[in-house]
Order: C-alpha cells, then sequence, then structure tokens
C-alpha cells in the first residue's frame, strides 16, 4: 500500500481451521482507498476463505479485521453490505426467475418505488458503461450481461470495497478489456478494489498491489508490475512446473462423428444444441474453448449418451451409429468419459476410491459375472493413486473425503486407465493446481500418442493451446468448425466466442 | 325451477371450495418461501377442533375462529422449530405432522363428538340480499367465504406488487443467495410457515362451523391433501388455485347430485370424481414442464444454513 492513500481495510492474523485443514493460516492484508488489490494463489490457497470472511458469511477462528482504522466483527453479509463492502460473485448471485431490477431491488437497504429504481440503474449503468436493461428477466440473459447485473447491484449502493470473485472466468477476452475499463474508473473514484484471480497477465495490468497465498498462508506482498508471469507463478505453486510438448502426428480413423446434431435441452434455463458437427479421429486432440454457459454441459451430456432425448441428425462412435445408445453402451464401443461435475457424475460421493474404479472399470476384470473383485478393484486403485500422484488415505478412502483437485486426478486417471480409443473430458483441470494439471495434461498427450481420440472441452484457452491439435469454439449451442491450433490466436478464438450477434450487448 | 337448482348448485360449490382456498392459498405462501410443509392435513384437524370446541361451548363463530388460528398456527410454529431451527427433513416432519394432528385431534375431541353447535350464519347484507337472481346468487354467503376472496386478493397483490412479496419470492427461489443479500432467510421462512398454519387453521374452523357443523373424528378426510395437490397442480399461482378449489367443489357438488338422482353408479366411485377431475384438469393446464420449472420455488423442501 502507497502512503498517500487513507487505510480502508486491513486483516491481522486471521485464522480459520475447517477440522484438520487450515484454511487461512495467519494471514495479514491491507488495502488503501482506491486501490486494486489482486489476492493471487491457487485452487485451495484459501482465497475464497478470506473472501467469505471479509464479506461475512464466515466467521474467523481469530484475528481481527479493522475498516477504516477501527476494529469490527463482520457476522454477516448483511453488516458487511452496511460498512460498504460489496461482492460479486464467481457463481452469480442472481434469482433467474425474477426481472434484472427486482434482483436489484432485493439487495437495497431503502424500499424505493420502482420508476425511482429504473432512474437509478439507468443512470449508474450509463455512467460505468455497463448497459442492463431493468426490465429483463435474470434467465434470458447472457452470462456477461448477468456479470454486469451484479456489479450494477453492487453500484447501486456506492461501495467503499469492492470484492470480485475470479470476475473474468466467464467473459470474452474482449468483455474482459471493458470490465477493466469500469474497475480502472471505480478505484479512480476512491473504491478499494480487491481481485481475486489465478490469471497473472489481468493481475499484472490490472492490480496496483498483490497478495500471493500458498496452502492457507501468506507467501509475499508484492507490487505485479515488477514481477514476471513466471515470478509470480513461482510464488504461486513454490516451483515452476515442466511444460508439455505436443509433437504432431498423423491421425487414423475417425472415432467420433457428429453431423448436423440438434439436441433442445431437458433443463429450464439450458443451451439447446444446434446443428453439432464434429469429427474426432485417432491420434488426435479436439478442444472445444467457449465461455461457460454456452451449450458445454449440454454438448457434454449428449456426446456421453446422459442426454438421448428427442434430436435430429446421427452421432457416431468408432464408426456405429449410438444416437439412441445411453452411456453403458457407448463405453463399450470404446468410450469413456470424465464429466465436468465430479461427486455425484464423475465419482460416487460416498463410496471408497476403489468401489468408484469399479464403476467404469468392470471391462478391466474388476468384476467377473457380476461379483466383484476387491482384491483387483484396490490393485487397480492403487495404480491410479500412484501414477497420478493422489493424495488421499489409501484406495479405500471415501470418494468425497478427497480435495476437488485429487479427486479429479483420480477420476481422469480411472478413465485414462481404461485405454479408451476415444476420451470425453470436461474441464480436465478445473480446481487442480498447477503441477498436477501438468501431469494430467501430460497423461491425455500421451494417451493420445499411443493413437487415441481425444475431445477436451475447457473454459481454459491457455490450456486447449497447450494440448489441441484442432480446436473449435461452441457459442450459445452451435459449434464452429475446429481449425489447426496453429491457426487460431487468442484474438482469433474471441471473435469466434462472440458469435455473429453475441456480444453486441455484451 | 331450474334458476333455484343453479343457484343451489353454485352456492354449494363456492362453500364446498372454501376451506381449500384458505389451506391452499396458505400453503401457496409456505411453498413459495421454500418452505414445503406436509402437515396442512393436521394442522386443519386441530383448527376445526379448536373451532368446535370454542363454538360449542362460548357460540361465539369469530371466537372460534381465531382459535382454531392460534391452534393451527402453534402447530406449524412447532414444524418451523423441527425443520428451520434444528434441521429437520421437511418431507418427514410434515408427513408426522398430519399423524400428529390426526391422533391429537381425536383425542382431544374424544367428548365432543356428536355436540351441538351453531353454524355460521350468513352475513346480514341489507338490500344486497334482495337483488334478484344475483342476491341469492352471491349475497347470501357467510362472512368467512367473503373473507377467502379477500385472501386471494390480498396474496396475489402481496406475491405480485410488494416488496415483501418479492423478499418472499427471493427466499424460495435461492435462500443462500437471499442470504448473501443481506436478506433474513430465517426470518422470512418463519413467518410464511406460521401464516400457513394460519390459515389452515381457518379452513379447518370452516370445516366445523359451517360445511358440517360438528366434530368428527378426521372430519377433513383428505382435504389437506388436495390443498397440497392445488398447489402444485396450478404451478404455485393463486388464480389458478382458486379454479382448481372451484372446480373442486363443483364436482363434490354434482356428484352429490347425481347420487340423489338414484344413477346406477357405486357412490364410491362418485365419490373419487372430484379427485379424479380436480387433477385431471388440472394437469391439462399446466402440461408444459417449463412453466413448472420456472414457477416451481427452486428452493422448494430443501433446508438451508447460513453457515454451510
Amino acid at each position: 500500500m502507497t502512503a498517500d492513500r487513507p487505510e480502508r481495510l486491513r486483516l491481522t492474523s486471521i485464522c480459520k481451521r475447517y477440522g484438520e485443514l487450515k484454511a487461512n493460516d495467519q494471514i495479514d492484508l491491507a488495502v488503501g482507498a482506491g486501490e486494486i488489490h489482486a489476492v493471487l494463489g491457487e485452487n485451495g490457497a484459501g482465497k475464497s476463505t478470506l473472501m467469505k470472511i471479509i464479506y461475512g458469511v464466515t466467521q474467523p477462528d481469530s484475528g481481527t479485521l479493522f475498516w477504516e482504522g477501527q476494529p469490527v466483527e463482520i457476522q454477516s453479509p448483511a453488516i458487511a453490505r452496511q460498512l460498504g463492502i460489496g461482492m460479486v460473485f464467481q457463481h452469480f448471485a442472481l434469482f433467474q426467475t425474477l426481472t434484472v431490477a427486482q434482483n436489484i431491488a432485493l439487495a437495497l437497504e431503502a424500499d424505493i418505488d420502482d420508476t425511482e429504481l429504473a432512474r437509478r440503474i439507468t443512470e449508474v449503468s450509463q455512467r460505468y458503461g455497463l448497459p442492463v436493461d431493468p426490465q429483463r428477466l435474470v434467465h434470458t440473459m447472457s452470462v456477461g450481461e448477468r456479470q454486469r447485473v451484479e456489479i450494477v447491484r453492487c453500484l447501486l449502493q456506492s461501495p467503499k470495497l469492492l470484492i470480485m470473485d475470479e470476475p473474468t472466468s466467464v467473459l470474452t477476452p474482449m468483455a474482459v478489456q471493458t470490465l477493466f475499463v469500469t474497475l480502472r474508473r471505480l478505484a479512480s473514484e476512491g473504491v478499494s478494489i480487491l481481485y481475486i484471480s489465478h490469471k497473472l497477465d489481468e493481475i499484472r495490468s490490472l492490480c496496483d498491489s498483490a497478495t500471493v497465498l500458498r496452502g492457507g498462508r501468506v507467501v509475499t506482498h508484492t507490487l505485479p508490475r515488477n514481477e514476471s508471469n513466471d515470478s509470480l507463478a513461482r510464488l504461486m505453486v513454490g516451483s515452476a512446473p515442466a511444460p508439455c510438448v505436443l509433437e504432431l502426428q498423423d491421425t487414423g480413423a475417425k472415432q467420433l462423428e457428429v453431423n448436423d446434431y440438434c439436441l433442445a435441452s431437458p433443463e429450464a434455463f439450458g443451451v439447446d444444441l444446434q446443428d453439432i458437427n464434429l469429427t474426432v479421429r485417432s491420434g488426435e486432440i479436439v478442444g472445444i474453448a467457449g465461455v461457460s454457459g454456452n451449450g458445454q454441459k449440454e454438448l457434454a451430456a449428449a456426446l456421453s449418451g446422459e442426454t438421448v432425448g428427442p434430436h435430429r441428425g446421427w452421432l457416431r462412435i468408432a464408426g456405429q451409429t449410438a444416437d439412441h445408445q445411453g452411456p453403458t453402451r457407448r463405453r463399450a464401443l470404446g468410450m469413456a468419459f470424465v464429466p465436468e461435475e465430479r461427486l455425484g457424475r464423475g465419482a460416487v460421493p460416498n463410496l471408497s476410491l476403489a468401489d468408484n474404479a469399479l464403476l467404469t472399470g468392470s471391462a478391466m476384470g474388476l468384476a467377473t459375472k457380476g461379483v466383484r473383485r476387491p482384491r483387483r478393484m484396490a490393485a487397480y486403485a492403487r495404480e491410479i493413486i500412484q501414477r497420478f500422484k493422489v493424495r488421499c488415505g489409501g484406495e479405500q478412502s471415501i470418494a468425497q473425503s478427497l480435495s476437488g483437485g485429487n479427486l479429479q486426478k483420480f477420476i481422469v486417471g480411472r478413465e485414462i486407465g481404461l485405454q479408451p480409443k476415444l476420451l470425453l473430458v470436461s474441464q480436465p483441470t478445473w480446481g487442480v493446481d498447477v503441477s498436477a494439471a501438468q501431469l494430467i495434461r501430460n497423461a491425455l498427450i500421451e494417451l493420445r500418442n499411443s493413437g487415441a481420440a481425444i475431445l477436451v472441452i475447457s473454459e481454459e484457452l491457455d490450456e486447449l493451446f497447450m494440448i489441441c491439435d484442432r480446436i473449435a469454439v461452441i457459442t450459445k449451442g452451435r459449434l464452429s468448425p475446429a481449425y489447426p491450433r496453429a491457426q487460431l490466436s487468442t484474438e482469433s478464438i474471441g471473435l469466434l466466442m462472440s458469435g455473429s450477434e453475441g456480444e453486441q450487448h455484451a | 325451477m331450474s334458476s333455484d337448482l343453479f343457484i343451489a348448485i353454485f352456492t354449494s360449490t363456492i362453500v364446498a371450495a372454501t376451506p381449500l382456498v384458505y389451506a391452499a392459498l396458505g400453503e401457496l405462501v409456505v411453498e413459495r418461501a421454500g418452505v414445503l410443509n406436509l402437515g396442512v392435513e393436521g394442522m386443519m384437524l386441530i383448527g376445526a377442533l379448536a373451532a368446535f370446541a370454542v363454538n360449542a361451548s362460548t357460540g361465539h363463530t369469530g371466537l372460534a375462529y381465531m382459535a382454531a388460528a392460534l391452534a393451527a398456527a402453534l402447530l406449524a410454529l412447532l414444524f418451523a422449530i423441527l425443520t428451520l431451527s434444528l434441521q429437520a427433513n421437511q418431507v418427514a416432519t410434515g408427513l408426522a405432522l398430519t399423524l400428529f394432528g390426526l391422533g391429537l385431534s381425536a383425542f382431544l375431541g374424544r367428548n365432543l363428538a356428536g355436540m351441538p353447535a351453531v353454524t355460521l350464519q350468513p352475513l346480514a347484507l341489507p338490500w344486497l340480499r334482495d337483488l334478484p337472481l344475483i342476491g341469492p346468487l352471491l349475497f347470501r354467503f357467510d362472512a368467512a367465504v367473503y373473507g377467502s376472496l379477500l385472501l386471494y386478493w390480498a396474496i396475489s397483490h402481496f406475491l405480485r406488487n410488494t416488496r415483501a412479496g418479492l423478499r418472499l419470492r427471493a427466499v424460495g427461489e435461492s435462500a443462500t443467495v437471499a442470504h448473501s443479500l443481506g436478506q433474513p432467510v430465517m426470518r422470512i421462512r418463519y413467518a410464511a410457515t406460521l401464516f400457513g398454519g394460519l390459515t389452515s387453521g381457518l379452513a379447518g374452523a370452516y370445516l366445523s362451523t359451517a360445511l358440517t357443523p360438528m366434530w368428527v373424528e378426521g372430519m377433513s378426510s383428505g382435504r389437506g391433501w388436495i390443498a397440497l395437490a392445488l398447489v402444485v397442480f396450478a404451478t404455485w399461482r393463486p388464480a389458478r388455485v382458486l379454479l382448481g378449489a372451484y372446480l373442486f367443489g363443483g364436482m363434490t357438488v354434482l356428484q352429490l347430485h347425481s347420487q340423489a338422482l338414484g344413477l346406477h353408479v357405486p357412490s364410491e366411485a362418485l365419490s373419487m370424481l372430484p379427485y379424479i377431475a380436480t387433477i385431471v384438469v388440472l394437469v391439462l393446464i399446466c402440461r408444459n414442464p417449463k412453466t413448472i420449472l420456472l414457477n416451481q420455488p427452486a428452493s422448494l423442501g430443501r433446508n438451508f444454513h447460513p453457515d454451510a
């Protein structure tokens, strides 16, 4: 913090435990008025816990918060808001069935009448370049628009401190630039901003100062302008991970063919898939990029066989028509699948890892004639745990006792271990720390080199550029052609993401 | 003559539907706040008993309704403490509440069966009640019938136009989000649950002071469950609840009349008719699954804990 800024928020020795885990350990942090302060760290480093403490969602076990020099106890979000703390959540805190104006009215202290409210919404949204229509229903809006609603809602309470939790994970590259303009403008008007992210470029271009967390502790306070991406990554991770190597190779037979496939989403706020065309051959990794909520979930469910419903077009797996087949039949054709949701879809939460290995691995000899073979199951689970360095208490640990990243390693390992001809992976490294993410990516590349066809759906562009031979972009349920990686750049993908009409009002 | 018959059928339809209107509208408010209270039947019975006991001993119907509302609200308070504060499962607790209300009312009312009581009298509306046709059709009901229409209007207005109604719907859609915006989730859910108890009590009171002015064990005969079903099939919209209730009332009356006509249909089959007809009609009205998803309170029946 620079000396000429009055102090707004200061934390001293904040500690918070969840059972055995020290989520926050002796955290100190100070933010001045008008300062954009980055909180940087891997998943599980304690960023979210810290923000929850500041916003009053949970209480610290020990330590003190000072608000404008005075010690305070923030026992609930309501109190935080009274102090002038606003938060824009990563997974938005909006009511889908209500209009923008209603959503905003719910967050305001005083009851103001509807015309006055609409006037103030328009005023704020014009002043900060955040166009929103007060009368629209939230569930009809794109993710970027929803984020604007959240920001406008915070601004209407004239906050003194704004917490932004991974705000760019749902935005196209262009929308990120617009957001930064807004944030800089707010800071120049004296609003302090706590900016949580693990994207290093963003932090270096936006933030005045940074606090780096690792394993629940503060590693250092630093000025991001004076750091490089590498040095920041080293601070965050502790060591720099080995890079991925993807060598060009010849591709083989078509393992997955999708032709003019249309499927209406069974969910109320889902995205309908429209005219999907896609081919994945042996020996290549095809990536699907896109801003979250553009049909990735629906596409994964359609390809895995979870949603077979009434559809148009057809899809073939290993040359065989599979439109009407469920997940089990598709797996029998040589497909394996890692879903985005780990607990509940990827693994049964209260079964052991060995039992979870059996779920997809009965063809591996883990069961004969419907009877499970506990020793083989345990051996297979141990193999995965060793190869993917899954941190757990052995193959009999219950799935839900693992952290998200470790469970992800186990599930990816389980599916790769099946030696599939076609592997479908949704968000392979979501919530996984940097070194483990690299391990997973290298395992995927190794599987490709051995001749498997792999389809990766991911929201991390950097990741797709690291591991994919070809990349397609999904926007509002439509899929672009898959272009070779060399023909693409972040900018060209950004253009594809914004689609034909997508970002006109975004 | 036929106009007399029409008037008779119309007015008895309204009367037969009134307890359902009270119970279902109250439950609608509860469910819109995200709480699923399956104890409506039990609360109605307790209300019916309380109203009958007070009515029989004092002869004062206003007092009887107040007692019914209070007694059923106490039961609702018990439900709220168990599910909201102590995080018990709402479905199981609601079922237990119904069984508890059934047993408790039978036990406390064992000496009241067969006692005579005052029937709720039509409201004295001079001049209006003497209008030709419209008078007997619309202005000869008791106060509780007009009260139910007032309740319908008030709840529609509350949910659609007021800030407090917006808060209630918000809590029903996502308690976690509402909490993070500083809304008092617990207080809103307690208030809604108590309100639902209150109206269930009124519904019960109407049974034992107007519809059949006596006390019979289990006299609600499944109306609490019909009220619950109405709320769902009406996709949580007050106007459709009203429609469903009158439909049910109408079918009940019609089947009584057709029994009187001596049709060669078993009376049991005719008694089933209102239940079947109501459900079939309401299912047809809301066939589109997306309408249901849009109107259904997304956090219905899910417990909320501020720290989790």
